[in-house]
């Protein structure tokens, strides 16, 4: 589903250019979990806005179903966000003005997709249907992840990524969100993309990639 | 929700959001809408009412004064130069097609006594025609008769100033007034025109032109012919106005005896050209206080560009998320756009019952004003269109931003 070839991104800070990833190519199959680690610098969250089409290599090739997402303009990887990834993010980015249930809505309104019925569905998976009227500023940090789930998993996405879930929140909470993403994981057949520090939630997933220094140094099959 | 209405419900969660600011961004609007239409209802209200006041005279009405225009437009011993005659309004009459009525008169000032009081006035000898031409009314009694005109009867019809500085209390109806060495009787007394460009026949005192003849003043050419100062006409059709004056004008020559390039020795103004001069000093007057309320306007919609900014700066993490959500650049730039057309529409529809409450009371302290269905329709839609003009480098901002470094603004 996912092939990155001799992916490298170069960011320019100034007069300096900064290589964040140099020559990274990786495969994941359809229905995978996937996590990646390494120390903050390595990369990892590079390669999961390249994955998520929110940026686009300095070279190398980065197919997505077959489709060669680095040639593509903005509106068609806004397109490609809008019908086939759904982010979790680790300060959770929710609208602080909306209610969760109106925060999941809105992960399906740029897929054209208006339906109340099934945002409330999308709650009742992470157990939150009956605070679907609170604002995220009354909810706890797990409950807010819990909700953000909610909102990328509600259009049914075959990739989901996940950019250290777990980082804000307690242990209790975080183990909580790992579960729940591994078992909608499990219903739905997505495919998983997660970047952690957290050795404990990478070894829920069935491959873990080790970054460094925006290269691939090691992976384990668990 | 309808697709449709999702750029209008974004809008609206970000305008409630921010209720204060909304406000006092939708307020500058406000003000500048109200503002553009209470000066705009004042300018057409004032040109409405000068223009029905002209049109009451008829607005069918050609004014002929004996002497001409200097060049530089100064009356130069125009009225007093003695060569209009009633002999020139016979022949018009006769001559001269599509005129209804012809109405030479003449005018003296005099000495008005009755009973213990007096007072001075115009006195205006004229013919029965004079009525219907000046579109006159009687509140009391009946006006001139041709009877009255070719019996030189001594009767005269009196305007309301002269009726109340000589006869207050009293039924004016059959009493005598001197002027002069004469007496006249009153037969009736005239409804209230008000001031007009044209002089008022309030305080005048109306008798037959051979009354006036014969007792006042009675002047001739040198061929013999009875001086007048003014002969007014009205045309059967407003349209036939420019033919009416070219005739006129040639015949008036042709009697006159003026070689082929003297000039006229009479002015002829035609009532029709007189409203197109007042419709455009007050179109431009009304134009010109437009301009200085739609300053506010503009005003206003620079507030609500720098609101928009600081809705961008401040929601560019906002615009992050749903950049990943997968918002397209012209959901971003629609969702703000919208959100600014909001602004100032719901100022603008604000506004226009804003300056419509001010109008009627300003209206309601003496100064006519009219609100009229374009200056809404165009206070509303300049609304709309600062709108879209103001928040389109906004929306543009919000749009273009690098959804990674929106996700990590702070």
């Amino acid at each position: 589903m996912i092939r990155l070839q001799d992916i490298t991104k170069v960011y320019i800070m100034g007069k300096r250019e900064l290589e964040v990833l140099r020559g990274v190519n990786l495969n994941i199959r359809q229905g995978e979990t996937v996590a990646i680690m390494g120390p903050s610098g390595s990369g990892k969250t590079t390669i999961l806005n390249l994955i998520g089409c929110l940026d686009v290599p300095t070279s190398g090739s980065y197919y997505l179903d077959g489709r060669e997402v680095n040639r593509l303009s903005r509106g068609e990887l806004a397109q490609i966000r809008a019908q086939k990834i759904g982010f979790i993010f680790q300060t959770f980015n929710l609208l602080p003005q909306l209610s969760a249930l109106a925060n999941v809505e809105l992960g399906m309104r740029y897929a054209g997709i208006a339906d109340s019925r099934r945002a409330m569905e999308a709650l009742d998976w992470v157990g939150l249907s009956d605070r679907a009227r609170h604002r995220p500023s009354e909810l706890s940090g797990g409950e807010q992840q819990r909700v953000a789930i909610a909102r990328a998993l509600v259009k049914r996405p075959p990739l989901i990524l996940a950019d250290e879930p777990t980082g804000n929140l307690d242990s209790r909470s975080g183990e909580e969100i790992i579960s729940s993403l591994i078992t909608l994981h499990n219903e739905q057949n997505n495919t998983l993309v997660m970047v952690t520090h957290d050795a404990d939630s990478a070894h829920h997933c069935q491959r873990i990639i080790h970054l460094k220094d925006g290269q691939i140094v090691a992976e384990e099959t668990l | 929700m309808k697709r449709w209405l999702e750029p209008l419900s974004t809008a609206w969660e970000g305008v409630r959001t921010h209720k204060l600011r909304s406000s006092l961004t939708i307020l500058g609007i406000v003000i500048g809408v109200a503002a553009v239409i209470t000066l705009m209802s004042i300018g057409r209200g004032t040109s409405a009412e000068i223009l029905s006041r002209i049109e009451s005279l008829g607005s069918n009405l050609v004014l002929i004064t004996p002497g001409a225009f200097s060049e530089r437009g100064v009356m130069s011993a125009a009225g007093s130069a003695a060569n209009l005659t009633l002999e020139d309004a016979a022949a018009i009459s006769e001559q001269v097609p599509h005129v209804t009525a012809v109405a030479p008169s003449s005018s003296a000032r005099s000495q008005l006594i009755a009973g213990g009081k007096n007072t001075n006035a115009s006195v205006i000898g004229v013919t029965p025609e004079y009525q219907q031409v000046y579109n006159l009314k009687t509140t009391e009694g009946a006006f001139i008769s041709p009877s009255n005109y070719q019996d030189a009867a001594n009767v005269a019809v009196i305007g309301t100033t002269v009726k109340d500085d000589l006869f207050s209390g009293v039924d004016p109806i059959g009493q005598q007034i001197r002027m002069g060495n004469s007496v006249v009787s009153v037969m009736g007394v005239l409804e209230s025109k008000g001031a007009s460009m044209m002089g008022s026949t309030d305080d005048a005192v109306l008798v037959p032109l051979t009354t006036l003849q014969q007792t006042i003043s009675q002047r001739l050419t040198s061929t013999g012919e009875h001086v007048v100062n003014s002969v007014a006409i009205t045309v059967s059709d407003q349209k036939q106005s420019d033919d009416v004056v070219n005739e006129i004008t040639s015949l008036l020559r042709s009697r006159h005896q003026l070689a082929a390039g003297a000039a006229d020795d009479f002015t002829i103004r035609s009532m029709e050209e007189l409203i197109g001069t007042v419709t455009e000093m007050s179109n431009t007057m009304t134009n010109l206080l437009g301009a200085i309320a739609g300053i506010s306007l503009l005003v206003g919609g620079i507030g609500v560009m720098n609101i928009m900014l600081v809705s961008v700066v401040e929601r560019t993490r906002e615009i992050g998320i749903r950049k990943a959500l997968g918002a397209r650049e012209r959901n971003i730039w629609s969702q703000f756009l919208t959100e600014s057309a909001f602004l100032s529409l719901s100022g603008g529809l604000i506004g226009v019952a804003a300056g419509w409450i001010v109008s009627h009371i300003v209206s309601s302290r003496g100064t006519p004003t009219l609100v009229s269905p374009d200056i809404i329709v165009l206070a509303v839609s300049v609304s709309i269109g600062i709108g879209l003009a103001f928040g389109f480098l906004p929306a543009r901002r919000a749009a273009n931003l690098n959804p990674i470094e929106a996700l990590r603004y702070e």
